[in-house]
């Protein structure tokens, strides 16, 4: 019988997909093949999805105009903020849970969230993953 | 148990799962096919996240409490937002109590579509589990866009909110309001309408209204009974006071007040409507000024950890009422107590009346119609006690067993 549940599978077949695609159909047999393929342009990605206005990315530090007063420090729920001896902080990325509040909290807005969010690193002290080691 | 001629046996469900957030066991008695007893056992599994809090200073505990569930992160930063300012007199902006308001209904739209969406899968028709949760992207692309991340909000701070819904941003949310209402007629052809889904959830998972109000159920599950509990209604917070709101219950839309996983469905199904109709009332009434009454975040640690108290946040949750309660202390920067009531807790009570007379192959749709996860169905044995053999469905088996009475009530009709 012509129910609405055949109308609408009918109609999905026909939809634009929602969620995002992954950057290849299908998983190459090589990375690294398959990395050289895509620097040479003869293979195509799908870029990454936009987004949205107030993303909560990686942060950026800004050492200059720390003044080590450390309520970021305080604020951290996730102890992704260490203070160190020179009157900084170091920032572990892997630990940070991008709820924002060392930003909101800092008299001298050192810290800024960017559009950043591929975080992937070898291993968990990777270069990229700590700011100001 | 005696030797009674019929085989009677025992089927323990649960009790942990690593998707699950609320674990639980229930065990259940069967005669043949039909469920004689069905008793539940929560507490199996204890995560510590109040613990945590109780090392924490209460800024701290805000993205923490967020994770406690999340589908329901902005319920729980909610309630610990609220039982803090409680403690320490701490009143919020009249415009946070907007933005809240239109971020909790946002959730319950989300919470309430996933729900019908996992119902259609234990149904057997994954067609609408993809449909349902393909529509609920577009909550989740305006929660994402307000909020900036899709899930964990980091929205909540004593005294109101953290970021602003400006006036750009209401084109948007009037879309996605629309894209609601223009869709909602297809939703009740599919969830009320089409009649093997009827046939599956009318008179499945009876809850009475007596033993609603015993059992002391919270949410859609007692209010598919009749039962008019709503704490929006009853004790408002945030702007639900300024609005003028009913109970959600069956007999308001001209059906039977049954309690069975239909009326449910019917519940979650007008509660999306009328959540549309209060963001776009929020939206509207919104009223100008600052979005926090606590500014200075400094001043607002230093007070936080001098100042003591207990306090109490109670919210209406996606499942139902839900409360928290925090006390501080001078000695301590720390919060120095926190206990969380969640809804799911109240509502397993709910199954053994629900359970009772009904067969192996509604398990999965009935456990799922109180809306908490049911990952925990990942183990399930049967001990057959006259012969002392044990037998193991695993929550697939389960599946299995529903889709093919599905089939079966259906004659191969479907999917
Ligand atoms: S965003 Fe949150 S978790 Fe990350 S460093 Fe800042 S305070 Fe810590
Ligand atoms: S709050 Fe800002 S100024 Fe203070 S220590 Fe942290 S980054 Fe430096």
């Amino acid at each position: 019988m012509p129910t609405q549940t055949i109308y609408t599978l009918i109609k999905q077949l026909f939809t634009k997909k929602a969620t995002n695609p992954f950057p290849v159909k299908y998983t190459p047999e090589n990375m690294h093949d398959a990395a050289e393929l895509i620097e040479k342009d003869e293979l195509e990605i799908n870029p990454p999805v936009d987004v949205p206005p107030n993303f909560r990315g990686k942060l950026k530090y800004d050492i200059e105009s720390c003044i080590g007063c450390q309520l970021c420090v305080k604020v951290c729920p996730s102890q992704a903020l260490v203070f160190k001896e020179d009157n900084t902080v170091r920032h572990y990325v892997n630990r940070c849970t991008f709820c924002g509040q060392c930003v909101d909290i800092c008299p001298t807005d050192s810290f800024e969230f960017t559009d950043e969010f591929l975080m992937a690193g070898p291993e968990k002290l990777y270069e990229d993953l700590v700011l100001n080691p | 148990m005696s030797r009674e001629k019929d085989t009677t046996y025992e089927v323990p469900i649960g009790p942990i799962h690593p998707a699950l957030k609320e674990p639980f066991l229930i065990k259940f008695k069967l005669k043949g096919e039909e469920i004689v007893d069905a008793e539940p056992f929560p507490g199996m599994n204890h995560r510590g996240i109040e613990f945590m809090g109780m090392h924490r200073n209460p800024m701290e505990v805000i993205p923490l409490s967020e994770r406690i569930c999340g589908i329901c992160s902005i319920v729980h930063q909610h309630m610990f937002t609220t039982a803090t300012e409680h403690a320490l007199s701490i009143e919020p902006t009249n415009r946070a109590r907007y933005i809240r308001t239109i971020m909790c209904e946002l959730e319950r739209i989300h919470s309430h579509i996933l729900w019908a969406g996992v119902a259609a899968h234990e149904i057997g028709f994954d067609t609408h589990l993809h449909f349902t949760w393909k529509i609920r992207e577009k909550v989740m692309d305006l929660l994402e866009y307000i909020a900036g991340n899709r899930v964990n909000y980091s929205m909540w701070t004593f005294g109101g909110v953290r970021r602003d819904i400006t006036e750009e941003m209401y084109p948007k949310i009037f879309e996605t309001l629309e894209y609601y209402e223009n869709l909602y007629e297809k939703l009740e052809e599919i969830f009320l309408e089409d009649p093997s889904i009827k046939l599956r959830t009318r008179g499945v998972g009876v809850l009475t209204k007596k033993d609603a109000l015993e059992l002391c159920g919270v949410g859609p599950t007692v209010r598919a009974s009749g039962v008019k509990k709503d704490v929006r209604i009853d004790q408002p917070y945030a702007a639900y006071g300024d609005l003028d709101l009913d109970y959600v219950i069956p007999s308001r839309y001209g059906f039977e007040n049954k309690g069975d996983v239909f009326c449910k469905t019917v519940v979650r199904l007008k509660e999306l409507l009328q959540s549309v109709d209060i963001i776009k009332k929020c939206v509207e009434q919104m009223p100008e000024g600052e979005i926090t009454s606590e500014p200075k975040k400094a001043a607002l640690l230093n007070k936080l950890g001098k100042s003591a108290g207990e306090g109490i946040g109670r919210i209406e949750a996606p499942r139902g009422e839900a409360i928290h309660y925090v006390r501080l202390s001078e000695e301590r920067d720390d919060v120095d107590c926190w206990k969380i009531r969640a809804s799911t807790y109240n509502n397993l009570s709910t199954y053994a009346p629900m359970f009772m007379g009904e067969q192996i192959a509604d398990i999965p749709l009935i456990a799922a119609s109180i809306d908490p996860c049911i990952g925990c169905m990942d183990r399930a044995e049967i001990i057959d006690i006259n012969r002392g053999e044990v037998q193991s469905y695993t929550k697939e088996e389960l599946h299995e067993l529903s889709v093919k009475k599905t089939k079966q009530i259906t004659k191969g009709g479907v999917e």
